[in-house]
């Protein structure tokens, strides 16, 4: 089916963020524009999820070039439940930003990209054709140079450095890799390439083309030998950008992946094996960086690569039950990493720090919040019935018939050490009493109520949608089935695109 | 005309990659271009060159016979350069902040110690 409206999410943020660069300087509209428009934007990617959930894929033809000839914009399901999880993650955090962010940094236009970045997100999420992937990942990246240089603190341009040099790195495997494949193919959409790349007789040329896809993305998600950007600038910028870059930005890498790897490489033995190991390598080494951290954002920095791995491998087995495991992993992932940056945030909101040694006695100073971020932690760990558990019983069971006992004790490793080091910081940071000497600046106490409110607020939200995502585990692993059979068996995908 | 390409691109990417493997600010950025500009050529000789066959079919005929010029690959490189562009306006005016601040070129120096995080 065709449908224009399938872009009504990539152009309210773009017209949010043109409505603020009006309002330049009055941060009071910004902030109205933006946690308005990011509502609207949620309306409009619920209304999308559910079209496509009932009717199936709908395309857009650019400039009604039929494809392959033209730009053309599929929602399938993957791309509308990314799209949905956008948009809760980018509305939570528009509301914490409101707050959380210093006068100084919305005066120099911090709002206009933060919704350039999320109309980049979801531009990306909804192309068919490779190319334009392309160019809606530097719509991020510039996005997101911008947001975490922005404030220029000498950390965050120490961070930004390596942040700019590892990505503009990224796209330019990628670029090599799209430029490859256009020789060998001569084509750009992902649904036609998925027909003609196995017309190429040179299997060899097609297998070092998917190389430079795996370097490309691999650098975006952050995994094993490509990770070390990651943790070196994710905690230098404001605590709501780093929610939206640890919840968002690396998982477009696995979207990415799933994507060019269900349609059109297709994983061989060599690259199922190559991802494993890289998966088995990326839990161990993130696992073991977040045990000797001591600041709670740079801890849940390596906790983003330990979990990237789980759903890299996920995508290394390539079986239906697998996909489902890493999709609905995905889709907890996204909520609870943008989560836990915003409550790094509140952390420093309540107690200026973020480092353990300086926290304690939040649990008896802030009882309530501190039950809510509580629950938080134990989805993230992923204690049943909350959200992480269920996606980790399919990938267990499905590493079992697969024989990945490799894998399954990494799983196990990874999340033992998810756990102790989630322990290790309650303790310290909620049950410790504040240590001597320490003086406390409490930041949050004087705050009128309604800014109390925006605050945690938005970290209610994301918590509640992972309390939905445990208990109603039933519906989630009916859309994850549907996406994981869709990725298997692309035909409908490929029929809804060409036409044929 | 292909081979002189190919010479230029393998020098390209052989002059970016050893310039970004060392410690200089100012290096890594000349060896992110020169592999962006390299980059472009490679998507440029991929896409077949042709002389004096432009992508215009005859009147007389409804689709192309022969080959001809194939004109996306141009386009690719072109936006390809709009954005590397950009980016590289954005990385020199980094790179020009961080050397304010920090008074130094030496990439190892970049690293704020933990303990000074807040």
């Amino acid at each position: 089916m065709t449908g224009n409206h399938i872009l009504a999410s990539v152009f309210i943020h773009l017209f949010i963020a043109i409505f603020q660069l009006i309002a330049w300087r009055k941060t009071v509209t910004q902030r109205i524009l933006s946690v308005g428009g990011a509502l609207v934007g949620l309306i409009i990617a619920i209304v999308l999820f559910q079209q496509v959930y009932l009717h199936g894929t709908y395309t857009l033809n650019a400039a009604n070039w039929a494809a392959p000839f033209g730009i053309v914009f599929v929602a399938d399901l993957l791309s509308a439940t990314m799209v949905l999880l956008t948009s809760i993650a980018g509305f939570s955090v528009s509301i914490f930003s409101s707050m959380g962010i210093s006068r100084q940094r919305m005066l120099y236009g911090y709002f206009p990209i933060f919704h350039f970045l999320l109309m980049g997100l979801n531009g990306a999420f909804l192309t068919g054709d490779i190319f334009n992937l392309y160019v809606w990942f530097e719509v991020i990246i510039i996005s997101s140079f911008v947001l975490m240089t922005l404030g220029g603190r000498k950390q965050q341009l120490e961070g930004a450095v390596k942040y700019m040099a590892m990505n503009i790195l990224a796209s330019m495997f990628f670029l090599t890799g799209i430029g490859i494949l256009y020789g060998i193919t001569g084509s750009l959409n992902m649904a036609d390439l998925s027909t003609k790349i196995q017309e190429v007789e040179n299997r060899s040329l097609v297998g070092i083309t998917s190389v430079f896809f795996i370097l490309g993305f691999g650098i975006k998600s952050a995994v094993f030998p490509l990770y070390f950007w990651l943790p070196s600038s994710y905690h230098t910028p404001p605590s709501a950008v780093a929610a939206t870059f640890g919840g968002l930005l690396t998982k477009v890498g696995i979207y990415a992946m799933l994507r060019v790897n269900s349609l059109i490489f297709i994983p061989d033995d060599f690259t199922k094996k190559l991802l494993m190991t890289i998966a088995v390598l990326t839990i161990l080494t993130g696992a073991f960086g977040a045990l000797i951290k001591t600041s709670v954002r740079r801890l849940f920095s390596y906790l983003i690569v330990c979990h990237i791995g789980f759903m890299v491998g996920g995508i290394a087995m390539f079986t239906k039950a697998a996909l489902i495991g890493t999709v609905f992993y995905l889709i907890h992932d996204i909520m609870v990493k943008t989560n836990m940056f915003l409550i790094a945030g509140l952390i420093r909101q309540l107690r200026g720090t973020m480092s353990m040694e300086k926290l304690g006695g939040l649990y008896r100073e802030y009882p309530k919040i501190s039950l809510l971020i509580a629950i938080v932690l134990f989805s993230l760990v992923g204690i049943p019935p909350l959200s992480g558990f269920w996606p980790k019983i399919y990938l267990f069971r499905d590493s079992f018939s697969q024989h990945q006992y490799v894998y399954i004790a990494a799983l196990i490793i990874g999340s033992l050490a998810t756990l102790y080091v989630i322990a290790k910081m309650w303790a310290e940071a909620f049950w410790k009493e504040t240590p001597p000497g320490i003086t406390v600046e409490d930041k949050f106490g004087p705050l009128p109520v309604y800014r109390k409110i925006l605050l945690v607020l938005p970290i209610g939200i994301l918590g509640s949608v992972s309390v939905y995502i445990g208990i109603n585990a039933e519906t989630i692993i009916q859309v994850a089935d549907r996406i994981a059979s869709e990725l298997i068996d692309t035909s409908s995908y490929i029929q809804a695109v060409l036409k044929k | 005309m292909e081979l002189l390409l190919i010479i230029v691109l393998g020098l390209l990417y052989a002059g970016g990659v050893y310039f970004i493997l060392r410690r200089s600010m100012v290096k890594l950025l000349l060896g992110i271009m020169l592999l962006g500009s390299a980059t472009n050529i490679l998507i440029f000789v991929l896409g077949s060159i042709v002389k004096g066959s432009p992508p215009v079919i005859d009147a007389d005929h409804d689709t192309f016979s022969g080959i001809y010029a194939d004109p996306v690959p141009q386009a690719l490189i072109l936006t390809a350069i709009v954005i590397s562009f950009a980016l590289t306006a954005f990385a020199i005016v980094l790179l020009k902040r961080v050397y304010a601040l920090v008074q130094t070129d030496d990439l190892d120096n970049l690293n704020t110690p933990e303990e000074e995080d807040i």
